[in-house]
């Protein structure tokens, strides 16, 4: 059975249609890429899936279970959990509290076990700080856990986010463009990043402009153009698929990678 | 290695940041009973403020709500526990938890529709809140006995036991106050804390991490008024009058003050905004027609220099100390 599925996936704003009937299935341990130009309804596609908005028709099950229209921390909360186009991070916190925060989903307590520190809570808090060193280290950010998360560059902004949704242990992570705004050698080492946690059984969805960097990494890549699916397959049919080459303009993108 | 020295010196940095306010804090209280009611009844005040502001703390700070309405929570606590007290013969300790308990499902009626609304809406809705209570504590006389007010309200007691002199209420208020933080700290070092400051930090990202934002925002406006409606009981108990005006406006101008002048979102903030806010006035007062000037000259002084409040410099020590023992 598929870890995620889309089926018939239909998102309007008024008169424009952002998705389309959109299906695709996601195998738990895959890798998988969502491709195609501006304005395809990529970002759309992943709110709709991680709760932000329900889809005006269709339906999204995960894990067997139906979470059309869930409310997003639901969603978050049943182990989908996504990242930004637009890095969030908790600005006036540290680099390691940002990580911390991300246990939430996976940990447990309020405001009387944090009153009353009952022995488990305190061996929860000291494994929620040691997972977010060590989560630091496997991004390569341990140096910089004590330092404010505003403070970093933006490529290690991108790999802060990527390891503070590594703390919730997400089944499904949906990555959303990590590789915008950054340079040749923060993308390679985000695609390294991105391969080892897939590497450790996580499955992820990426959303990605980087032609080079999906190319690369993904299994299996679903393209959209103007709100509609209109090719599915490995990297290499992918390439190959005229369709995918007309919508991407004679693919020069293509060409390069 | 680096990372692995910084580490190592931050438990004895946390130590050394947490005794310090608490010895202040003693100081002041010890300096203050040697000295005449006038100055005991100022400091007195202070640590009032001093437990509103730590509660506003975790609405407006921690959680990074607006809140202009926490006021009508220290009027319910002030005028319950006036009522309850003078016309019912009510234990004053008894008084102060049940009123908390009444500001606290008031905050539950009140906050589980409004902070639906964000910024500005959220900041309108709770100003009419304080408003609305405002003027009920005025027009309903038969309750709150309007303009006249409340008095010979009995000072604080514990069972039986009156603290009848001024000395001794500002102790119980520093001691109360005092636990008031060390809640504050213990809740904002948890899960539950990291949870408040998610959403202060990105609503849209601590929903993607599983973050109830409603159901969190919920629970810090009613710590929030519960703190309020304690310090709006102490206040009662502590000055034996109330009346309208000292549960109006003025109260949400003066916690502003104090907060972001002590460090909004701080542990120690509040109280050392609200011990500096209090005190200067008098302090300036030789000044005489100066006064207001030099007053508002300091708050501006301190503004510029200390943006993120007084207790935000503790981190330049913090990292002045660092960078030593990382030399050596």
């Amino acid at each position: 059975m598929a870890l995620l599925s889309v089926r018939e996936e239909t998102m309007r704003f008024g008169g424009l249609f952002a998705n389309q009937s959109i299906s695709f299935d996601v195998q738990e341990g895959e890798l998988l890429a969502v491709i195609g130009p501006n304005g395809a309804g990529k970002t759309t596609l992943f709110n709709v899936i991680s709760g932000f908005f329900p889809p005006t028709s269709g339906s999204i099950h995960f894990d067997g279970e139906d979470i059309t229209g869930k409310s997003s921390h639901d969603v978050a909360s049943a182990g989908l959990v996504r990242t930004y186009q637009l890095v969030q991070l908790f600005k006036q916190l540290t680099v390691a509290e940002n990580v911390e925060i991300g246990s939430h989903r996976v940990t447990r307590g309020g405001v009387f076990s944090a009153l009353f520190r009952p022995e488990w809570m305190r061996e929860q808090e000291k494994s929620v700080a040691q997972g977010a060193r060590d989560l630091l280290r496997f991004v390569g950010l341990e140096h910089q856990a004590d330092m404010m998360a505003d403070t970093l560059p933006y490529g290690r902004q991108r790999l802060l986010e990527v390891a503070r949704a590594l703390a919730a242990k997400p089944r499904l992570l949906l990555l959303d463009e990590p590789a915008a705004g950054l340079n040749t050698q923060e993308t390679d080492a985000l695609a390294e990043v991105i391969t080892r946690i897939h590497g450790t059984g996580t499955t992820v969805i990426l959303i990605e402009h980087d032609m080079s960097l999906v190319m690369k990494i993904a299994q299996r890549i679903v393209v959209l153009d103007f709100g509609k699916k209109i090719a599915e397959g490995t990297p290499d049919e992918i390439k190959a698929h005229p369709d995918v080459i007309a919508a991407y303009l004679g693919g020069t993108e293509m060409a390069d990678a | 290695m680096t990372s692995h020295v910084t580490t190592s010196i931050e438990p004895s940095g946390i130590r050394w940041q947490s005794i310090l306010p608490i010895v202040a804090v003693l100081a002041l209280a010890g300096l203050g009973l040697v000295s005449s009611d006038y100055i005991v009844t100022v400091l007195g005040f202070a640590f009032i403020y001093a437990i509103f502001c730590t509660g506003l703390n975790f609405f407006m700070g921690y959680t990074g709500q607006a809140s202009f309405g926490q006021s009508a929570f220290a009027a319910i606590g002030g005028y319950g526990s006036a009522i309850l007290c003078t016309d019912y013969g009510w234990e004053p300790l008894l008084a102060l938890l049940a009123t908390m308990v009444l500001s606290g499902i008031a905050a539950v009626l009140v906050g589980y529709p409004t902070l639906r609304l964000r910024g500005h809406y959220l900041a309108m809705a709770t100003f009419a809140l304080g408003l609305i209570v405002y003027e009920i504590t005025i027009e309903w006389t038969a309750l709150t006995q309007g303009y006249m007010g409340y008095s010979g309200i009995p000072p604080l007691g514990i069972a039986g036991f009156a603290l009848d002199t001024l000395k001794h209420q500002l102790v119980a208020l520093v001691v109360l106050s005092l636990i008031g933080v060390g809640i504050a700290a213990r809740l904002r070092q948890s899960r539950f804390g990291r949870a408040l400051a998610s959403i202060a930090g990105s609503e849209s990202a601590a929903q993607a991490l599983g973050v109830d934002i409603a159901r969190y925002k919920l629970i810090a406006f009613v710590i929030a008024a519960l703190y309020a409606s304690a310090a709006g009981s102490l206040f009662a108990h502590f000055v034996g009058f109330i009346s309208p005006e000292i549960y109006g406006t003025t109260m949400v101008i003066q916690s502003f003050a104090m907060l972001y002048l002590g460090g909004i979102g701080t542990m120690w903030g509040p109280m050392i905004g609200a011990i500096i806010v209090s005190i200067l006035p008098e302090a300036l007062r030789g000044l005489k027609e100066m006064q207001d000037i030099a007053y508002t000259a300091v708050l501006i002084f301190i503004l510029i220099f200390a943006p993120r409040g007084l207790a935000g410099l503790s981190v330049l020590f913090r990292r002045a100390h660092g960078r030593v023992q990382e030399k050596a």
